[in-house]
């Protein structure tokens, strides 16, 4: 872990990820394993940067809790038909937390 | 010092645990959460083929196993299993007590059935944004989220079992906090103590290492024998979470910042009909080995609507499953997805866009956000909605038929049917929803 100028790193490094879901909205509450996790993800998990991995183009909103520290995402349409109305396996998306885990972040050390 | 303890966290959770936990646990209230937003649909369409049916499948099953084993007088036992049945719920209870030889009294909330009620005012329904009247599927539920009240109202009659139909989750542990300590309806603080309680016990085992366990990153140790929470409850509204000594799972301030914020959209804003929450002062503190302290909530004025959940029917879906496993395996997967969409719409006049497809394995799960080129294996899925029970079995017969009729090595089809459910949201004035509570005894 020695000497990385730029490093990729993903939010698996970082935090780890509980997803919910209301309605067609996905939930995403990202706990930063430390604080000083939760500064890099405070700059760099932008809603913009969720909402492109998710491809959706509403607008994701973003809740910063950082006394705890978290920060909750809300991932409009991700969800189309909610669990009633998709017929793939995980209408829930409880799958889809995994994915927000993939994402890479640029970050300058 | 009231001792809630969580019995179930979904309608088909496990029993064992609820059994430790009424047997060791010194509980005053145990608690089953066994509803799930199309439970009630479901149940309602067993009630309109059978009216002393409707309630949870499981009801009887849990009550056979705890009843035996909690202290009469000292431990209650609230539920929501009513489901769209909630007196048939109720006398279930009551033979069950008598077939074990145990006097038991059963309280029962109902007013939670709104269908007479949406029927006359036609709300806007959440999901389409026109008046109910528009839908032309069948309505065949509606039920709106009760408050604490009813429970608390039931409480006052010194019950041994609670059992309600649709009542908002957290209410469920709220009401007999309510009960205990007097909280006035507009206590705002102390009403949003109670729902950050119940909001945290109300799935049971995700609060003690359930759906956080990640052998990666999270470890959690004895998970088959998971314990489920209590919470210790203070007069004021913040409580001690817990668990059984020896149990399996973990309990600290990581599984507990979790699931404060499971299903959370707005932390600032947790709509209750009970309390507008707010959970984003909550903080908690490690008070020793799987003991966690819970304290922050605020809370605003409740809302003057209620949420209803309207069940409609929605037809079938159909679906069949084949698996291709080494090279091409996902090339050959395509080429059988290919197919049986053709083979759909030309022979069984399935509508093109009513059906779906899931190549597992190659990020079916990530709906297509992150695929993959070359899995060792991939499991074809084919779905499609239709209006019948026969075009929704030519699904799996055609997938079937891949066998031999399809590309290379499609081994282990599997077909089904089932009955679907349209689960949709509006809001009624409060006012048009009141509350009863029944009594039924086993002396």
């Amino acid at each position: 872990m020695n000497d990385r100028t730029f490093d990729q790193v993903t939010v698996d490094d970082l935090a780890d990820v509980r997803a919910g879901d209301k309605g067609d909205t996905l939930i995403l509450a990202v706990l930063p394993r430390d604080a000083e996790a939760y500064a890099v993800l405070e700059s760099a998990l932008t809603p913009e940067a969720v909402a492109h991995h998710f491809a959706v183009t509403e607008p994701v909103v973003r809740t910063d809790l950082p006394h705890l520290p978290a920060l909750v995402f809300r991932v409009p349409t991700v969800l189309a038909g909610g669990v009633t109305g998709y017929s793939g396996l995980d209408g829930h998306g409880k799958t889809l937390g995994y994915h927000l885990l993939m994402l890479r972040l640029e970050r300058t050390r | 010092m009231i001792r809630l303890g969580a019995g179930a966290g979904f309608a088909g959770d496990r029993i064992d645990p609820a059994v430790e936990l009424a047997r060791d646990g010194s509980l005053d209230y145990l608690i089953f959460e066994c509803l799930g937003e199309r439970t009630v649909a479901a149940g309602q369409l067993r009630r309109l083929a059978d009216p002393d049916d409707g309630y949870d499948p499981m009801l009887e099953a849990r009550m056979r196993a705890v009843l035996p084993v909690i202290e009469p007088g000292r431990t209650r036992i609230i539920t929501n299993s009513g489901a769209a049945n909630p007196l048939a719920a109720g006398r279930r209870v009551v033979d069950v007590a008598r077939a074990l030889g145990r006097p038991t009294r059963v309280a029962i909330v109902t007013g939670d059935d709104a269908l007479a009620a949406v029927r006359r005012l036609d709300p806007v329904v959440w999901e389409t944004g026109e008046p109910l009247s528009r839908c032309t599927d069948e309505l065949v539920s509606a039920n709106a989220y009760l408050g604490a009240g009813g429970i608390r109202q039931a409480l006052t009659e010194d019950p041994d079992v609670v059992v309600t139909g649709r009542v908002a989750d957290p209410a469920l542990y709220l009401g007999p906090l309510q009960h205990e300590y007097g909280w006035a309806s507009d206590d705002w603080e102390r009403l949003a103590g109670g729902i950050v309680v119940g909001h945290l016990l109300e799935c049971a085992g995700q609060l003690t290492g359930g759906y956080f366990a990640d052998p990666g990153t999270k470890p959690v140790p004895g998970l088959a024998r998971l314990g489920f929470p209590f919470a210790d409850v203070r007069p004021d509204g913040t409580a001690t979470l817990g668990k059984l000594d020896g149990s399996g799972g973990r309990l600290d301030v990581r599984t507990a910042t979790e699931q404060l914020l499971y299903e959370v959209d707005r932390p600032e804003a947790y709509l209750t009909p009970d309390v507008v929450a707010d959970f984003s002062g909550v903080s908690f503190q490690q008070a020793g080995p799987d003991r966690v302290e819970v304290a922050g909530a605020s809370g605003a004025a409740r809302p003057d609507e209620l949420k209803v959940t309207l069940g409609f029917r929605g037809g079938w879906l159909g679906e069949g499953q084949i698996s291709y496993a080494g090279p091409r395996a996902l090339a050959r997967a395509e080429l059988g997805a290919e197919i049986v969409r053709e083979r759909l719409a030309v022979v069984h006049g399935v509508a093109p866009d009513a059906i779906g497809v899931e190549l597992i394995g190659a990020g079916a799960a990530f709906r297509g956000l992150a695929p993959t080129s070359e899995p060792l294996e991939v499991r074809l899925r084919v779905t499609a909605r239709t209006a019948d029970a026969a075009q929704a079995r030519t699904v799996g017969w055609e997938v079937e038929s891949l066998y031999t009729n399809g590309p290379a090595g499609g081994g282990g089809a599997r077909t089904g049917i089932q009955q679907t459910l349209v689960v949709r949201s509006c809001l009624v004035p409060r006012d048009l929803v009141s509350t009863t509570v029944t009594l039924m005894e086993e002396r």
